[in-house]
């Protein structure tokens, strides 16, 4: 077999790989088609997402700004970072699919609740200070007798509170044990907290002092022996990072950094799956219009180019899922717009082919000089929107960085497809019959 | 009349419309949308019956001490409404969602997008924009100056640098003024997506120019029996008219495909890149390459 052969054998397996890849919907249909024919159960193919923006599936955009003014004694990144793992742990609360919680710049948090319908409610509760509580077991019920003992209450986990609160907290911080050389977080009371924790310490020597911060427990130590002096440890079996997540759970609760909305944007679902719709159709229309004038204007050279713009689309959507790009309006026009730029690296090849043609030369031979020739132009033209690109990515907010990254992708993408897809098709059809009818490759 | 004929007519035609641009934009100055600006977008759609603007405008008036009593009210679609105003909180949100409701009993509505943008994230956009516009210029300026370094002595890579630079701008400020003047007469706002409709013609125009200038230092290189620029530049141009109107056909195809069908938000954002790329096409024949040949120093 020649190495031309194998190459279009293998473009074709990739297609229908990236095709399973992309579209496993489909695929499984199909299987379901012939699991009817002949009676049997075949595997089907795992299904994976695209990861659809806000803009389209409906949902909210919150920008919060947190007011640093009063954080002393902890760096500020450490205090973002308790805030961020605070309102994190309240919106997984809220059963969104996959929400975002992101520090952004240094004093500005994001976060993004796709598919929320009580945004309102979302917003009260993201706001909230975060309260950290110390609490302790409730004294065991005495039964009276004759009555039937209470039934729990589910929510009441048998701790009650005892007064300490993240108002009492100096701070959190990790150190390692002189001695073992593990992870173990110290806490400093300020002065009413040292004496109601010294409290608490002896009323509960040997038992369970919980911490909760929002109403859930974070750390749950026994009490070693009485503490008076205001420092207390927490030691157990603590990996670094577990440490240091307790420690910034802790001082976001003793040191409250208030946030404030700055910017809200909400997308209705049924505006989002309009606006999907419509950017599908776009896209359609958009391939449809660029491979009509292609195959018109180039002819044999321009189908090729089509395949190869088949090839691109199946990459750049399989990109799409695998990175994961989440996809944005925006992004799907950076989508469309690159479809348009894909062939330009084609048009340039094949006017350069028509050229090298129409001087005389060999099909094969202008072949060559057509992509060997027009290479500089494509490279540089490319090189400056990736220019574009780059910047547009590294400047800008969220909903015109997927603009900017479907088209650096895209463009990337289309070098090689313009370049390496098409040479292969068109050397295939040109070792066919269809290479001695020169009129239809100028 | 011969080709730099008409590289001078087409050159002066740019002249004319970029100094009708920056007029558009002196006189009008542009719309900024709330993402610039800071304030409040909200859009409804009514169930059965769109209530007159002016009817809503009573609902939203009938409290002066509300930050929504003086709101712009324009209708989108069949059955849509917009409500501009300041920004407000999610609070001011929920009572005006309620004033709505209440103040239009036989109006069944329902909210399909709230945008409410705090002042200061405005004015970072626009100190960002003309900091990654800037940088653009200058990063896509050094490229074209560093690959065209050894194009030989007949012609600086640096005035090629120049000459597409100078498209560039011309390719930036026509759409300004065009949508400038949309402002002006359809209320089309500037936003983030014009921005980034800007840049991506910066980046994305030069194709066209780099193809010319590509040619020209091809010929320069074989010389061809030609040595002068008078020559050589509009045998460029012709060589590779054809392949640059195609790349930037293809490219309009599928914007245009964007435009018709891809829906009302992203219809201005691709209207602004039809407009920038189809300049770029336009400037690298009429504007960056006859600068290049009026700016190269004349001998031989």
């Amino acid at each position: 077999m020649n190495p031309q052969r194998t190459r279009i054998i293998a473009l074709l397996v990739l297609s229908l790989a990236l095709f399973v890849y992309i579209a496993p919907g489909v695929v499984n249909q199909g299987i379901a088609w012939v699991d009817g024919k002949v009676g049997a159960t075949l595997p089907r193919i795992p299904a994976s997402d695209f990861h659809l923006g806000l803009d389209l599936v409906g949902g909210a955009h919150l920008l919060y700004q947190a007011d640093l003014s009063q954080v002393t004694g902890i760096d500020p990144d450490d205090a973002m970072e308790g805030i961020r793992d605070v309102i994190e742990r309240r919106v997984n609360a809220f059963g969104v699919a996959e929400p975002l919680v992101q520090v952004s710049g240094s004093d500005r948090l994001i976060v993004e609740l796709a598919g929320i319908t009580d945004i309102n409610q979302a917003i009260r509760l993201i706001g909230e200070t975060p309260f950290l509580e110390f609490k302790e077991l409730a004294p065991a019920p005495s039964v009276v007798p004759g009555k039937a003992t209470p039934t729990p209450n589910p929510l009441d986990d048998g701790f009650v509170t005892t007064g300490l609160n993240g108002r009492h907290l100096a701070r959190a911080q990790v150190i390692f044990d002189p001695n073992t050389g593990r992870p173990l977080v110290s806490l400093n009371l300020n002065a009413e907290g040292t004496k109601l924790f010294a409290d608490i310490t002896k009323r509960n020597l040997g038992k369970i002092v919980a911490i909760y911060l929002d109403g859930q427990i974070i750390s749950a130590p026994v009490v070693e022996s009485e503490i008076p002096n205001g420092e207390a440890v927490i030691s157990g079996v603590f990996t670094p990072a577990e440490a240091k997540t307790l420690a910034t759970r802790l001082n976001s609760g003793a040191l409250p950094v208030p946030i404030s909305l700055i910017s809200q944007q909400t997308v209705g679902a049924s505006l989002g799956a309009a606006s999907l719709a419509q950017s599908l159709r776009a896209g359609l229309f958009g391939f449809l219009f660029v491979a009509l004038f292609m195959m018109l204007f180039y002819r044999v050279p321009g189908v090729m180019a089509v395949l190869a713009l088949g090839v691109y689309t199946l990459i750049v959507l399989a990109m799409y899922k695998f990175i994961p790009v989440t996809l944005t309006l925006a992004g799907i026009a950076g989508f469309i717009l690159s479809i348009g730029i894909a062939v330009d690296a084609n048009v340039l090849i094949f006017a350069r082919m028509r050229e090298e043609l129409a001087q005389g030369k060999a099909l094969s031979l202008a072949l060559t000089e057509g992509f060997s020739r027009a290479w500089l132009s494509i490279r540089d033209g490319h090189m400056t929107t990736l220019i574009g690109a780059a910047v547009l990515y590294g400047f800008t907010s969220s909903v015109v960085k997927g603009f900017a990254l479907t088209l650096g992708l895209g463009v990337l993408t289309s070098l090689f497809t313009a370049i390496f897809v098409t040479q292969t098709f068109l050397r295939g059809v040109a070792n066919t019959r269809l290479g001695k009818i020169r009129s239809l490759f100028s | 009349m011969n080709i730099r004929h008409i590289l001078t007519i087409g050159f002066v035609f740019s002249v004319i419309m970029m100094a009708l641009a920056t007029g558009s934009f002196l006189r009008y100055g542009l719309l900024f949308g709330v993402d610039v600006t800071g304030g409040t977008v909200m859009e409804v759609s009514f169930i059965a019956e769109r209530p007159d603007v002016a009817t809503v405008q009573a609902v939203l008036g009938a409290k002066a001490d509300t930050p929504w009593a003086s709101a712009t009210v324009t209708p989108v679609n069949e059955r849509g409404m917009i409500i501009r105003t300041a920004p407000i909180t999610e609070a001011e949100h929920q009572l005006l969602l309620g004033a709505l409701k209440v103040g239009l009993p036989k109006n069944p509505l329902m909210e399909e997008k709230f945008d409410s943008i705090g002042p200061t994230i405005g004015g970072e956009l626009k100190t960002k924009s003309i900091q990654a516009i800037i940088i653009v210029l200058v990063l896509v300026g050094l490229y074209i100056a560093w690959v065209f370094r050894r194009v030989g002595p007949v012609l600086s890579s640096w005035t090629m640098a120049f000459a597409t630079l100078v498209g560039l701008i011309h390719d930036l400020i026509i759409p300004v003024g065009i949508f400038a003047y949309l402002g002006h007469v359809a209320h089309v706002e500037i936003g983030a997506v014009f921005v980034a409709a800007l840049l991506t013609v910066l980046g994305y125009s030069i194709s066209d120019t780099v193809v010319v200038f590509d040619r020209v230092r091809e010929n320069i290189i074989r010389g061809n029996g030609r040595t002068s620029l008078d020559e050589i530049i509009p045998l460029s141009i012709r060589q590779t008219l054809v392949r640059s109107l195609n790349t930037t056909l293809t490219t309009l195809l599928s914007l245009f495909a964007v435009y018709f069908f891809g829906g009302e938000s992203v219809k201005y954002f691709a209207l602004a890149l039809i407009l920038g790329i189809g300049l770029g096409a336009y400037s690298s024949v009429f504007v960056a390459s006859p600068l290049l040949l009026w700016l190269s120093p004349r001998k031989r």
